[in-house]
């Protein structure tokens, strides 16, 4: 069985010292082993950014495909061999700018992947500019004198596209971390994680110190019901969406694999790419 | 009698023009006649001018006929629209309901039938089209008998007396028209053909057929005319072999799905049109620089933007061929026939895996939504090739090592390792990369990678790059084309040959890489070539002057506006040119 040091390559990443991506990294190494993974069993599907580059620090399949696109990358590969376990990743800018769309769309879609978005409030890879998860004021290159935007609220988001697996992280929280990551894998239908990884270098607003005091623990909510939507609702509204945990989880409902008719139980990767002449045959016969 | 006919249906789109058409073809193709159908229709599901032309052969034809037999007019607007195609002795037969007044600049006689009015009688208007069908039998003098299978198919779940009425219908219709024309008039009646039965269909659906045979086993795509069909077909034809389609949210989501598909193993399409493609290019080069196959189809429609959605226009081979940012090795082939659309979309999906690069079938409109009758599709010619996908076990990766995914080869070909398989773990990326798939900004390191792509497709194996009908040794006039003008040009040609011309016929299938060796011969034997295309720049006599020079031989034959050339086009301006 692997454990957590098979996951691990011999890239040195590229983050800077500090930065939140790294134990998002360390979280996905120990929940694959946790779960039990082979390292040929996971491919991460990662977006354009800092946080993109996620792909290349794991030791199992990776691809780094294009700014906004890991989701339907990834769906592609889950699509392709059902029997892997694929996780997309990458940046706010990433999943909730350029490919905002692809997220409502892979949570209504509910394939059984697992998303992680390393949510640092800024561009950094570009040099800091405003994201779609800065706050309305927030200054930075491209907002001089303060955002005039909303920022967007992507767990409230989530909930209302129909999401089955909501969650939300901080990248310093390993063991909790460690734990959703887990619980997205073994979730049947699309896991949404959202991980404050704080930017060390260009976000000086939302730090480490700032997340510590704002950020309260749904452990500690009195009450609080994962299964209950209209709870996790008002909760994330109260608290301006500052809470972290497992905010919802739907059991019920299938994952799209297993409502797609006709769809191959056995990876598709392994179809037998011929047809027999009578199948030619029958085919050919409905356009005459 | 006569071995060729056209006939034409046209009215009020969303009036079951379509259906006309689709019952009167039918029938025939099961008599053994060779049939090419085109729809002129807009871009609304509601109202406005729709026609549906025809042609009735008892050889194979491939082009929409230059003039017209018999009109069959739901409304004054379709004579208007559409009486100068009918010659001397052309019958329009019209509902009597409208009207109907015949251009005084005609010598065609015309025919007002009540349509509407029998269909009303018998039960409902809505098979007026039914009583058109059999006012077209009688001056065919075709019995209506021909037409009691296909009637049975398309209403048979309506029960059996929506069947009989149907058929009522259609003698309603005959019966009124022989009366109309009495005993002595001259009927148009067709040589009889060989009774064999042949596939009849639009190039969208041996599309995707052939994507089926060539293994393809999972589809994304996005609606789109004019290639929606090749979805429309795969959702129904992918899960009774464990595949799916997936309708993504867009055009991007639909690529870069398919890219996933193919990157898990599967063979994988998608397919759309120009507006589509534009915003598929970015993955086009993702798929390119992490050797990822990838099948798109591109069923051209006129552009730019919006353009004219549902009419021809060859308009998107340089986008093809270039199109997204930076260098990429590519593919990109253009069926000329449904037939070669089969045997090519199959082959596709060979080429994408062999040479792990993107492969473009270019379609166009014409080629993609007329309906013809085409010769038996053999499956024992579609062979499944997956080039260096690695099969066997590997031995285990030392030092935390990746599998050398792209390593530097002689062909330019890397073995293929696909997730799930034990010591193939690499990594993929768009960013420049070395033989593991590891960023790699060394300008050493860029130079073997980029090289390596390339060298993938310098001796490219395809079968027939080009299709030659080239009879002469020297020749007056090369013709040149791709995708559908094949049939106008093969047409023209004859009319050439028989003025006395020499006159030789090449046709591009694989447009890249582009194939100068084999087309540099006939290029230099003749003495005048026309490019004939559907477009207003000349991309393709563009490319040729770029690939077999011959720049002051070449005459650019354009047409935009729309519509496919017809064959007396082509004869016209050749002749003026020799």
């Amino acid at each position: 069985m692997s454990t957590f040091k098979d996951f691990r390559n011999s890239v040195k990443p590229n983050w800077c010292p500090g930065c939140g991506d790294f134990s998002v990294q360390a979280a996905i190494q120990r929940a694959a082993a946790n779960v039990g993974l082979e390292p040929e069993n996971l491919a991460v599907v990662s977006g354009i950014g800092c946080s993109g580059r996620i792909s290349g620090y794991i030791n199992s399949y990776g691809l780094h495909g294009i700014h906004g696109r890991s989701l339907p990358i990834a769906t592609g590969v889950k699509m392709a061999n059902r029997d892997l376990t694929v996780i997309a990743s990458g940046g706010d800018g990433d999943g909730y700018a350029i490919g905002m769309s692809h997220t409502i769309h892979a949570i209504r879609r509910n394939v059984n992947i697992t998303y992680i978005v390393m949510d640092n409030q800024i561009y950094g890879l570009t040099k800091g500019q405003t994201s779609p998860r800065s706050a309305t004021g927030f200054k930075t290159k491209s907002t001089p004198e303060g955002s005039i935007e909303q920022a967007i609220s992507p767990m409230e988001m989530a909930l209302t596209a129909g999401a089955t697996f909501v969650a939300q992280s901080f990248s310093t929280d390993l063991k909790d971390l460690t734990a959703l990551i887990e619980a997205g894998i073994k979730h049947e239908g699309f896991s949404l994680i959202n991980v404050f990884s704080p930017c060390v270098t260009y976000n000086k607003v939302n730090t480490y110190d700032w997340f510590k005091e704002n950020l309260t623990k749904l452990s500690d909510v009195e009450g609080y019901d994962s299964s209950n939507k209209e709870l996790a609702m008002q909760t994330l509204m109260k608290h301006n969406g500052l809470v972290t945990g497992l905010i919802y989880q739907d059991t019920e409902r299938k994952s799209y694999q297993e409502l797609l008719t006709g769809y191959s139980e056995s990876p598709l990767v392994h179809a037998d790419l011929t047809l027999d002449q009578a199948h030619f045959d029958k085919l050919v016969n409905e356009f005459m | 009698m006569i071995n060729q006919l056209s006939w034409k249906v046209g009215g009020q789109q969303g009036e079951g023009i379509e259906s006309t058409g689709e019952i009167f073809a039918i029938a025939l193709n099961r008599l053994g006649y060779y049939l090419y159908g085109y729809r002129h229709f807009s871009s609304r599901i509601k109202g406005g001018h729709t026609n549906n032309k025809i042609r009735v052969s008892t050889t194979q034809v491939r082009s929409i006929s230059d003039d017209l037999d018999i009109l069959v007019a739901f409304d004054q607007e379709t004579i208007d629209l559409n009486y100068k195609e009918l010659h001397e002795k052309g019958v329009i037969i019209a509902d009597a309901k409208f009207n109907p007044i015949k251009p005084e600049d005609t010598k065609a006689s015309m025919f007002a039938v009540p349509f509407t009015e029998l269909a009303t009688e018998l039960g409902t208007s809505l098979m007026k089209n039914m009583v058109a069908v059999g006012a077209t039998c009688a001056v065919l003098n075709l019995d209506i008998n021909v037409f009691k299978e296909v009637v049975q198919e398309i209403f048979g779940r309506k029960g059996q007396q929506v069947v009989e009425k149907n058929m009522e219908a259609i003698k309603s219709g005959f019966d009124n028209m022989q009366e109309h024309l009495g005993s002595n008039a001259e009927l148009m009646e067709l040589e009889k053909a060989d009774g064999k039965k042949r596939m009849f269909m639009i190039g969208n659906d041996a599309i995707a057929l052939g994507a089926l045979a060539g293994g393809c086993r999972f589809m994304a795509a996005y609606p789109i005319t004019p290639a929606s069909d090749i979805m429309e077909y795969l959702i129904k034809k992918l899960p009774p072999v464990g595949g799916a389609v997936i309708q993504t949210e867009d055009e991007i989501a639909a690529v870069t799905m398919t890219i996933g598909a193919n990157y898990g193993g599967v063979r994988a399409l998608t397919a759309s049109s120009g507006p589509g493609l534009s915003l598929k290019m970015e993955a086009i080069g993702l798929s390119g620089i992490t050797e990822t196959p990838l099948v798109i189809v591109d069923t051209q429609r006129g552009g730019p933007s919006t353009g004219l959605p549902t009419k021809q226009e060859q308009s998107d081979l340089m986008a093809m061929i270039y199109g997204t940012h930076g260098e990429i090795p590519k593919i990109v082939m253009a069926p000329s026939t449904v037939q070669e659309a089969f045997y090519d979309t199959a082959e596709a999906f060979n080429l994408a895996e062999e040479y792990q690069c993107p492969v473009i079938v270019l379609s166009d409109l014409q080629l993609s939504l007329g309906k013809q009758t085409v010769e038996p599709l053999d499956y024992n010619k579609v062979e499944i090739r997956r080039g260096k996908l690695v099969t066997e076990e590997l031995p285990e990766i030392e030092n935390k090592g990746y599998f050398k995914r792209y390593e530097v080869t002689e062909d330019g070909v890397s073995p293929r390792t696909v997730p799930g398989m034990k010591n193939g773990i690499h990594h993929v990326t768009g960013v420049e990369h070395d033989e593991q798939g590891k960023p790699s900004e060394s300008a050493l390191n860029r130079n073997a990678q980029m090289d390596k792509r390339f060298r993938k497709i310098e001796n490219i194996k395809f079968d027939t790059p080009v299709y030659k009908n080239a009879p002469h040794e020297e020749a007056d006039l090369l013709i040149v084309g791709f995708n559908s003008t094949r049939g106008a040009i093969e047409e023209a040609m004859g009319r050439l040959e028989k003025d006395g011309l020499k006159v030789n016929h090449a046709h591009i299938r694989l447009i890249y890489p582009f194939p100068s060796d084999e087309l540099l011969p006939l290029v230099n034997s003749a003495k005048k070539i026309v490019v004939v295309e559907n477009n207003a720049t000349g991309q393709l006599a563009n490319m040729m002057k770029m690939n077999v020079g011959n720049i002051e031989k070449i005459t650019k034959m354009l047409k935009y506006d729309g519509n496919p050339f017809l064959p007396h086009e082509i004869h016209s301006r050749c002749k003026e040119l020799v």
